[in-house]
């Protein structure tokens, strides 16, 4: 079967590995257990001898695997970083996913023949800032932030001939990533230079009022009605008084999903369709691993897609979707 | 001894606001540098880009150095050739995007306070594209600034007084509030001089709203820093422009630069130009960039 287009999933530990491997991932992303990569949170991550045996396993049944080290080093610790991308050399990884311009080239000069695939962390979002990538750091594939419209997705593959993968399930954050501090800015800690957002140490909720309060350090993020779902309180997703009305003034509390605009996406010449979330649980990998690589089967066989399975629905963030900026008057 | 340099404006001023600004800043501020340009929102250039030669040479006369600064996000190929003629007519560029830098063809640049060069190898490879200033990310401790500055020998910026730029969007947060669509959006930010405060729920100011831009509610404020970061390597520190008395503002940085003026008495004479908004320095000290570290130990 010709492939539709490639499924990139989150790995956020061995066992999510396998179960993305199982589901029919073509490729699985994944990251060293520290602040080298954007999803350091506790329970997360591998260490050198779990990469190594998940890339055995992937390998074994026609699964890429990619290392993300997609923070940007701390002056004077930049060691930890390089040695991140030397160790995921060594184990075998098929490409690595950077951000900083320091350890592009740092990659390029030491690993010449491992792919460099450039994060989201940035953001590059036009065909001048892809073709610098392209030119100066030879990276093979960008990750396209999720702040673009289907017709842009398909103006800068044209312009670029870059090989592209672009977020179709997950978080959507509404900031340019890698160049957002709010997190930093409430709690001291920012997916740039510790890769978490929101950390989970700095979450409180509380009942108050008659309703449930989600506050991330001393901030108040959200206050919820007994008849609304709670979300987990990220900064661009809280809701805030603007001109003196409550409001999500950034992004409501939903889920990106891009189901119904495959074909679009497939059109624009997009290589590889990534699955966010390698903080979520192995039924959520399951779960949503297991839809798309029934979708993306049916529309290489030339059937019409179906719908948005329900049971993605249940894993959405706030259980609710977004086409987010592919769609237009998002913005 | 190092140097103040006033950042571009962020907000939405009027021509006329921008001329006068300008030309008390030129007569009458301490000020070495000045950036000059849009950093935010490229439909606002139109509105002011005829005034930014006769802006910049009333600099010039008055001695400053005058930087064009150029968008925090180029996205539509009108941003790209906007910044190709930009970066052909004029002496030095900030770049802010870091795609920018090729369409420089090799001139020197300064690397702004939106470039992510966090450590120094990310400084090397800036320095080998031509940068020949570089700021630290806003997100910088001093431990980490200091660092940086003891790692290389090129000019080092600071962000030192005004709200901190926090993140940039392709949508835009004034059109929204206003129920506007970013490509009908009236240019209310133009009502807001210093951005549009945004509140908890509980009633606390948060943050701040300047079209696609997110900055602080509060205003970085370094005085009781800029000996330190002096002493150890920094070159210039930045005051954004706000809608205050900047002269006095610059004056007061002046004066505890040039050890005149204590930083606590500075302080004090600050607090009269920027009431009733709170001074922030938590990022300077390793904590949540919104805190206010009167007597901070932890660096």
């Amino acid at each position: 079967m010709t492939r539709y287009l490639e499924l990139v999933c989150p790995a956020g530990n061995p066992a999510a590995l396998r179960v993305a491997v199982d589901a029919g991932a073509n490729s699985v992303y994944c990251g060293f257990r520290d602040c080298t990569n954007a999803r350091n949170y506790p329970g997360l991550n591998f260490d050198r001898q779990e990469l190594r045996a998940g890339i055995t396993y992937a390998h074994a049944r026609g699964c890429r695997v990619f290392v993300a080290v997609n923070t940007f080093p701390r002056a004077g610790k930049i060691e930890t970083w390089h040695r991140a991308i030397d160790d995921a050399a060594a184990c075998g990884a098929d490409a690595v996913i950077l951000a900083d311009l320091g350890l592009l080239d740092y990659a390029m000069r030491q690993h010449p023949k491992l792919r460099r695939h450039l994060s989201v962390q940035a953001a590059a979002a036009s065909a001048l800032s892809i073709r610098f990538y392209m030119e100066k750091f030879e990276v093979s594939r960008v990750v396209l932030p999720r702040v673009l419209a289907v017709h842009e997705v398909s103006n800068l593959i044209g312009q670029t001939g870059v090989e592209a993968e672009v977020f179709a399930f997950g978080s959507l954050g509404t900031m340019v990533e890698g160049r957002c501090f709010l997190s930093s800015y409430m709690t001291g800690r920012s997916p740039s230079s510790d890769g978490v957002c929101a950390p989970a140490e700095c979450v409180s909720y509380r009942e108050e009022g008659g309703g449930l309060l989600s506050c991330l350090g001393d901030v108040m993020i959200n206050c919820f009605g007994t008849d609304e779902p709670a979300a987990y309180p990220t900064p661009c997703k809280g809701r805030f008084l603007v001109r003196e009305r409550p409001r999500y003034i950034f992004e409501e509390p939903t889920g990106l999903n891009v189901i119904p605009l495959l074909s679009d996406l497939k059109a624009s010449g997009v290589t590889a369709l990534k699955i966010e979330g390698r903080q979520r649980g192995r039924n959520y990998v399951a779960t949503v691993v297991s839809a798309f690589r029934g979708i993306l089967d049916a529309l290489a066989e030339g059937r019409a897609p179906a719908g948005t399975p329900d049971v993605l629905r249940t894993v959405a963030e706030g259980q609710r979707e977004t086409f987010g900026a592919y769609a237009k008057g998002w913005r | 001894m190092s140097k103040l340099t006033l950042g571009p404006v962020q907000f939405h001023w009027s021509a006329a606001q921008r001329l006068d600004f300008y030309a008390r800043m030129a007569d009458e501020s301490p000020i070495s540098c000045a950036y000059l340009g849009e950093v935010v929102c490229s439909k606002r250039l139109p509105w002011f880009e005829k005034d930014l030669t006769i802006i910049a040479e009333r600099l010039q006369r008055a001695g400053k150095q005058v930087v064009f600064s150029t968008p925090a996000l180029i996205t539509t190929d009108r941003e790209v050739s906007m910044i190709a003629s930009i970066c052909h007519a004029v002496e030095l560029i900030e770049v802010n995007d870091i795609a920018c830098i090729s369409l420089l063809n090799g001139k020197e640049f300064v690397s702004g306070p939106l470039i992510n060069a966090f450590n120094e190898g990310t400084l090397d490879v800036l320095i080998g594209m031509g940068a020949v200033r570089i700021n630290a990310p806003i997100e910088l401790s001093a431990s980490a600034i200091i660092t940086l500055a003891s790692k290389s020998k090129i000019e080092i910026e600071v962000f030192a007084f005004g709200r901190q730029p926090l993140a940039i969007s392709q949508r835009c947060y004034h059109a929204r509030a206003h129920d506007l669509h970013k490509d009908n959006c009236q240019f209310v930010c133009g009502e807001d001089l210093d951005g549009m405060e945004i509140a908890q729920l509980n009633g606390r100011p948060l943050l701040t709203i300047n079209g696609t831009q997110t900055l602080s509610y509060g205003h970085v404020t370094l005085l009781s820093d800029l000996a330190n970061l002096q002493a150890n390597g920094v070159t210039h520190f930045r005051l954004s422009p706000h809608a205050l008395d900047m002269v006095e503002i610059a004056s007061v940085y002046r004066a505890v630069l040039d050890g005149a003026l204590d930083a606590e008495e500075g302080l004090v004479k600050l607090r009269k130009s920027t009431a009733p908004i709170p001074f922030i320095n938590g990022y300077l000290h390793g904590r949540a960039g919104m805190e206010w570290l009167t007597n901070p130990t932890n660096e």
